[in-house]
């Protein structure tokens, strides 16, 4: 069966709001079986989560500097997960895209579509006047040494979940209970490089503008929830 | 018999560390299943079946590391 190049890059946009990482992840594994059911596009699902704390399939628990119970205690959840990478802390104010995207039209390489998400992170700080860059074996998104933003992803049948993680306007307090990603590297986020807080409709327009040309995708809808 | 192998993940990934097994030997699977996942640096990789079959023979232990190309279980 042939699939019109329409098909290939008809893509929706979602915007789930504040959202239980729980949820969004519930949302997600759903929206990956109807999309290989061909029940649906594909979607970029845009979401904020109350914080939490999530443990890839590579994580050390050492990678959490204080008591989990202490943790917990300040209303932080712990979730274990299925996607690479190690520990990655999620609040409000950091923008989370969960790209579900038919990767076989994107050369069926993971670190193709690492790399690409890492650019859309890039694209969208320069942007705001921000050079942000790689550094080389340490998957993320910098700006003068430290990390803006996270990218952990899921495939299957090269269909793509999880994402990416900015850093917009996310108390950057939160950190200090973790090493992120198993890294000794601080945290910086967009409203504290610019000193202002920043229109996260702003961010979220300028980012589907970004992922949209980056992986050639037709956005067909977009819509909040 | 069929085997099941890593796949090409991409350009420059040679390797790969078996993350998890969802099946066990002697289940039953059907062709898409998913059989086990594998991660290489931030990705996850979720391999499934090919076909309809019953797992005969798992040949990597999880937290192992394995190359493309690699058999990682049979099928029959």
């Amino acid at each position: 069966m042939s699939i019109s190049t329409t098909q290939q890059s008809s893509c929706s946009v979602e915007d789930l709001g504040l959202l239980k990482y729980e949820k969004a992840l519930e949302i997600q594994r759903r929206y990956v079986t109807e999309f290989i059911g061909g029940k649906r596009p594909q979607s970029l699902l845009f979401c904020q989560h109350p914080a939490v704390l999530t443990l890839g399939r590579s994580s050390h628990e050492g990678n959490i500097l204080f008591p989990q119970k202490d943790i917990l205690a300040q209303g932080i959840n712990i979730v274990h997960i299925d996607r690479g990478g190690d520990i990655t802390l999620h609040a409000p104010g950091q923008q989370v895209v969960y790209p579900i995207l038919d990767l076989n039209f994107q050369g069926k390489d993971l670190h193709r579509y690492l790399f690409l998400l890492e650019q859309v992170g890039i694209d969208l700080l320069n942007d705001f006047g921000i050079l942000a860059d790689r550094i080389l074996g340490k998957i993320g998104v910098y700006v003068d040494g430290e990390k803006i933003m996270s990218i952990g992803v899921g495939v299957r049948k090269w269909v793509s979940y999880h994402g990416l993680a900015i850093n917009i306007n996310t108390d950057l307090k939160y950190f200090s209970l973790i090493r992120p990603c198993g890294l000794d590297v601080s945290m910086t986020s967009l409203a504290h490089i610019k000193g202002r807080m920043i229109d996260m409709d702003d961010v979220k327009a300028k980012m589907v503008t970004h992922l949209a040309k980056v992986f050639h995708l037709d956005i067909v809808e977009d819509k909040k929830i | 018999m069929t085997k099941v192998i890593l796949p090409e993940l991409g350009e420059g990934i040679q390797k790969a560390t078996v993350a998890c097994w969802h099946k066990k030997i002697g289940d039953e699977v059907s062709a898409d299943d998913d059989l086990l996942e594998v991660v290489t640096d931030k990705a996850s990789f979720n391999i499934s079946a090919e076909k309809t079959g019953r797992i005969k023979e798992i040949l990597v232990k999880e937290g192992k590391e394995v190359r493309i190309g690699e058999v990682l279980a049979t099928m029959e």
